[in-house]
């Protein structure tokens, strides 16, 4: 296909619309991991806990043939996992990073050895019928052209992932918990001598990334895709993790970040149709990701330096200007 | 029952390690007076005030607030009962607001969500009530000491507590801010509030306090009322033996210079001039002092000087050696020891042993290394050797570091450091935190080496510490020196402190004429 093809698609209405659908399962584990990451506790298990949410949604759906079992099923399932985080690394006091290394390799592993005893296939689900969440068609919006193709018809997680980046900025700066939160990440021995149970907010922090994991790895199995995969998350919960730092630490930073993510991911997929080898168009949201993290550091270093430099100059000027006089 | 506020009855108190950290503690506050607990590093007060505010929970004992027994299960029970504390290291979120902080886990709130404006309003009339001056909606991270001080003391009264627990809240002002903070707290007495005041400065004890009580060793040696005890018997109830308040030093003689910097100019990585203009030298022979209050260049200068920061401008050089783009080791190998300000991370490696952590600056060298190995032999011989010496308590030079006391481990740096035979030793508050004896020893043997020749550079937060041992001094403010006196003997402490608050400063031509 030739490039002027592909270079039309990418500035399409559709693409933009496509970007929106997914990036939705990197911006709500970034939100996750943005809650637990303020809150001190690193949460390494993004990735498993969406799986594991994944996976049951597709499964109850599937055997309930009710969407909102199977959703609500993942939420709990994914929730729990990432009580296991919390238990072991609070409770327990294990390393996070090791727990949360373990917990994905569980989800990894559990997940396959259930789909083969539940349907006999170790790579997908596709012989169970998987529920999908409706589309939203907003009304007139849908008409505007260009606008509505881009904002209207997309799966309820990715409205959802617009109104709890909200939420969640709303959470952690006006909510006395979600101050807590940031306090308890910042200096938890200040948190704990004005009588906040640093414990128990980490917990909170936890279960609520696992919750907002969930709704990822949720967006993925029964709406970006109708069924399950092994290992179909890819690495999204940790190129998440890497939009919270990307973002700065803020909701809206983070779910820009994602967006970024997201963009090179929709590139990837355009990009297919071109007659390179598709192994080099797949790295390229990983790369981004490690483009952006590296870009990242080197302005936020340059800027340190820019500021010593005009410091610099400055004090040559006082020292030339003493001097004349 | 007497106007006793807090009465604490044969208070036991031992750790699980099985120091007795309290023994057998009666201690008393009446209603309205302001308390002084002194004691040296260790003597218990720490522990004993832990207890009262609930952070720690007695062996046996009792305790009584306002005539009612009590037992804290945690500060939270404190807190209710009126008692608030205000800690040595300050606990306040730094990205947070001065009026956040205040309210923290109390916040007022509408509809759920934190009412920012009713905050400020809470701070501001707090502050204005107290005389305890903070700016409402400034970011803690951008306030100095005095106003970080005032904000826990207001979060303290935002608590509602009518007992406020001082510990050693003067250790990180000036004495112009500690001035401040003594008209605040006699503001405090006045509007009905009880004050205990955890300090080992007896010049505070003399200035502040209604009643003294001195412990030492865990048991309280007596409670005395302030103006019936001079300062020498203070002092003598405090260590049990009369203490030499100035330190005797043989006679200068004094050398080339060894250490010369220039223009020294450190700007840290988030754009802070940290170090502004630096220019002085350390002659053989002579204890150069660094005075000044805490965060105002000194860890940034000592640490550019031994190598672990890069300058951003300037010379510095030993013997004529250029020293600020050399590694750490080349630093060393040009002369250079160093006894750092932050001993467990940087002084030592706390698993390791004494005899590995004497070798660290010289194991790669013969005699030590032989080959590709380190010969265990010269390592042990070494080690039984400097634990002689330096008087190191210890059962053997084999055991970790760690399980030595703070006064013991200071001793184990000392030991390599000046053992390494140093043209320059850069001295980091060497004695902090360690018992008396301790820090006897390592100021003895400070003066000691300069006086064989060597150039040392003090930097001390004890003003009395670099009065008592310096041959010149100089002042840093803000990352300046605004300040040279190069005889300290002939400084006072108020002058000095004029200078470390940036109160006063010398021209460059005045300090020029003596540098």
């Amino acid at each position: 296909m030739p490039i002027q093809v592909v270079l039309r698609s990418i500035f399409s209405a559709l693409f933009v619309a496509s970007v929106l659908r997914i990036s939705t399962p990197l911006i709500l584990p970034a939100l996750g991991g943005l809650i637990s990451e303020l809150a001190g506790v690193i949460n390494i298990a993004l990735e498993g806990i969406m799986l594991v949410a994944a996976f049951t949604g597709v499964i109850i759906s599937a055997y309930t043939h009710s969407v909102v079992l199977g959703v609500l099923a993942g939420i709990v399932v994914g929730v729990l996992f990432s009580a296991l985080l919390a238990l072991f690394h609070l409770y327990l006091e294990t390393d996070i990073i090791l727990a949360g290394i373990a917990l994905n390799i569980m989800a990894t592993g559990g997940t396959i050895f259930l789909l083969f005893t539940l349907t006999g296939d170790k790579g997908n689900s596709s012989s169970l019928a998987s529920g999908a969440v409706p589309t939203i068609h907003l009304p007139f919006i849908e008409d505007i052209p260009f606008v509505g193709t881009v904002v209207s018809g997309h799966n309820i997680f990715t409205y959802l992932a617009f109104i709890l980046t909200w939420l969640v900025a709303v959470f952690l700066y006006k909510t006395p918990l979600g101050t807590h939160l940031r306090a308890v990440g910042e200096n938890p021995a200040a948190a704990a001598s004005v009588g906040i149970n640093v414990k128990r907010t980490q917990t909170i922090a936890i279960l609520l990334s696992g919750f907002l994991a969930s709704l990822g790895g949720l967006s993925l199995s029964m709406a970006y895709l109708t069924l399950f995969q092994n290992s179909m998350t890819a690495g999204r919960g940790f190129i998440a993790l890497a939009a919270v730092y990307l973002g700065g630490r803020t909701p809206w930073g983070t779910f820009l970040a994602a967006i970024v993510f997201g963009f090179a991911d929709a590139l990837s997929n355009q990009l297919g149709s071109l007659s390179i080898p598709p192994q080099w168009v797949q790295m390229i949201p990983y790369a981004a990701t490690v483009v952006a993290l590296v870009a990242y550091n080197i302005r936020k270093r340059a800027q340190a330096r820019e500021r010593a430099r005009k410091f610099q100059e400055q004090q040559l000027k006082e020292l030339e200007a003493a001097t004349t006089k | 029952m007497t106007n006793n506020i807090v009465e604490m009855r044969n208070i036991v108190k031992i750790y699980p390690n099985g120091v007795v950290a309290n023994d057998g503690v009666n201690f008393s506050v009446r209603r309205g007076e302001i308390h002084a607990l002194v004691g040296e590093n260790g003597a218990g007060k720490s522990t004993l005030m832990k207890i009262l505010y609930g952070l720690e929970r007695p062996t046996s004992g009792e305790i009584f607030v306002k005539g009612q027994p009590v037992q804290f299960r945690s500060p939270l029970d404190a807190i209710a009962m009126g008692i608030g504390m205000v800690h040595q290291d300050f606990m306040l979120v730094p990205s947070f607001t001065v009026a956040e902080n205040i309210v923290l886990g109390m916040e007022p709130t509408r509809r759920g969500l934190i009412d920012r404006t009713e905050a400020i309003r809470i701070t501001e009339e707090l502050s204005q009530r107290y005389g305890l001056h903070v700016q409402a909606d400034a970011v803690v991270d951008s306030i100095n000491v005095g106003m970080r001080q005032r904000v826990e003391i207001l979060k303290v009264l935002y608590r509602g507590a009518e007992i406020l627990i001082l510990d050693e809240p003067t250790a990180v002002l000036t004495p112009q801010e500690t001035q401040d903070l003594f008209r605040s707290i006699r503001t405090l007495v006045e509007q009905g509030k009880t004050v205990i005041f955890i300090t080992h400065k007896l010049r505070e004890v003399k200035e502040i306090s209604d009643r003294v009580t001195v412990m030492r060793r865990g048991k309280v040696v007596g409670t005395v009322l302030t103006s019936e005890a001079t300062r020498e018997e203070l002092a003598r109830m405090m260590v049990g033996r009369e203490v030499l308040l100035s330190m005797d030093k043989p006679p200068q003689k004094r050398g080339a210079p060894v250490l010369r910097v220039r223009n020294l100019t450190y700007v840290s990585e988030t754009g802070r001039t940290v170090l502004k203009d630096v220019t002085f030298n350390v002659h053989a022979g002579e204890i150069l002092g660094v005075a000044g209050v805490e965060g105002n260049g000194q860890t940034e200068l000592v640490e550019v000087l031994t190598g672990l920061r890069p300058a951003t401008a300037g010379q510095a050089s030993v013997e004529g050696k250029e020293i600020l783009a050399a590694t750490p080791r080349a630093v060393r190998q040009a002369g250079v020891a160093h006894i750092p300000e932050d001993r467990l991370n940087n002084g030592l490696a706390l698993q390791a042993t004494i005899n590995e952590n004497l070798i660290v600056d010289r194991y790669y060298r013969p005699p030590f290394r032989k080959g590709l190995f380190i010969d265990q032999q010269v390592v042990v011989e070494q080690g039984e050797r400097l634990i002689r010496e330096f008087d190191i308590r210890t059962p053997s030079g084999q055991v970790p570091v760690s399980s030595l006391s703070g006064g013991n481990m200071q001793k184990v740096i000392v030991a390599r450091e000046f053992s390494a035979e140093p043209k320059l030793l850069i001295a980091a508050q060497p004695t902090r935190g360690i018992d008396v004896g301790a820090t006897e020893f390592v100021r003895q043997q400070l003066v000691q080496k300069r006086t064989e020749g060597t150039a040392v550079l003090l930097v001390s937060a004890d003003l009395a510490e670099v009065m008592s041992l310096s041959d010149r001094i100089i002042v840093m403010y803000e990352g300046e020196i605004t300040g040279v006196f190069p005889d300290a003997a002939a400084v006072t402490e108020e002058e000095l402190g004029l200078y470390m608050l940036g109160i006063k400063r010398m021209t460059m031509e005045e300090m020029e004429a003596v540098l």
